[in-house]
């Protein structure tokens, strides 16, 4: 139990110190690396806990697609230098008083809820105990994914499929002065429409129409 | 202290919940790490599905996690998209330079 606790202190201590990290950091390149950093603790901390399936999806989804996707378009769109006044903006830092109330209410207002929830008595003794000790943590996920919740499940995927189409439309863009490949006009071409034997007399040369 | 319970777990939640707001209100850079402050909350709160989940013996939190898990890289990727497409037309992605919405 005091391992636990120690690995439970030392996982969130990085987990928000690294959160931390990335709102106040000055270099973009600088807050993906602590938003990694973010996730590996957190996946950590749910692989601790006996959430192994989750944590280990959270590093393969997050890390290793999600923030990669940050880093690289922090890279293309070459924002990693730019200056950045923290609190000492111009004419638009008027909401930040507002902002930190709100964050500060939002913050109140969530532990006012789990000191609340706390207190609520035989709220764990009345759930319905639906886990299964003798199977694995995905062993258990896969049972009720692909039963109960199956069109949810693939809903997700059509999600999924939205989102590439999407990303695809907005970002490509037609441009011109490059030679591309056409293939079926490539495959479809013939003799005829390319080539054409004409008799050239002396002296006279040879009128092209093109 | 020692005993590690729900409450702990939640209040970790919270707290990274809470970085995530004010990161998106106090942020003077660029919109990119208002995306990232946007993916803390999120992992805030599938924080708070898998302590649940776990600590009421229920499975039903963690599928739910997984399926905010798919929501949110469809967002970054979606979001992503946009920022690239809205920097290739103004070449900037300032937070304070985007108020072309402002009227």
């Amino acid at each position: 139990m005091l391992a636990h606790a120690i690995f439970f202190y030392t996982f969130s201590f990085i987990a928000i110190v690294s959160a931390v990290m990335v709102t106040v950091s000055k270099n973009t390149v600088h807050s993906v690396f602590f938003l990694i950093l973010d996730f590996i603790s957190i996946s950590c901390l749910f692989i601790m806990i006996g959430a192994e399936f989750l944590g280990m999806i959270m590093l393969i989804v997050y890390v290793g697609a999600v923030a990669v996707l940050f880093l690289f378009v922090v890279m293309m769109l070459n924002v990693s230098q730019q200056k950045n006044q923290w609190f000492i903006s111009t004419e638009s830092s008027k909401h930040i008083p507002v902002g930190l109330i709100v964050s500060v209410i939002i913050f109140f207002e969530l532990i006012v809820v789990i000191g609340g929830w706390k207190y609520k008595p035989n709220l764990v003794s009345a759930m319905s105990l639906n886990f299964d000790n003798d199977i694995s943590n995905t062993h258990s996920i896969g049972y009720v994914l692909y039963t109960d919740y199956i069109h949810i499940f693939q809903l997700s995927g059509m999600i999924l499929l939205v989102a590439m189409v999407g990303a695809i439309v907005l970002t490509f863009k037609q441009r011109s002065g490059i030679k591309r490949q056409f293939y079926f006009d490539q495959i479809s071409r013939e003799r005829k429409d390319s080539v054409e034997i004409v008799n050239v007399e002396n002296n006279k040369g040879v009128k092209l129409d093109d | 202290m020692i005993e590690i319970g729900l409450g702990h777990y939640l209040t970790l939640g919270v707290i990274i919940f809470t970085i995530g707001t004010i990161g998106i209100f106090l942020n003077r850079k660029n919109i990119i790490v208002i995306l990232m402050s946007i993916e803390l909350i999120l992992l805030a709160v599938n924080i708070n599905l898998v302590a649940f989940s776990i600590f009421l013996n229920d499975i039903s939190g963690q599928i739910f996690t997984l399926f905010i898990l798919t929501v949110a890289a469809a967002e970054a990727a979606i979001g992503l998209a946009i920022i690239v497409v809205y920097y290739r037309n103004s070449s900037t992605i300032r937070v304070e330079e985007i108020n072309s919405l402002k009227g």
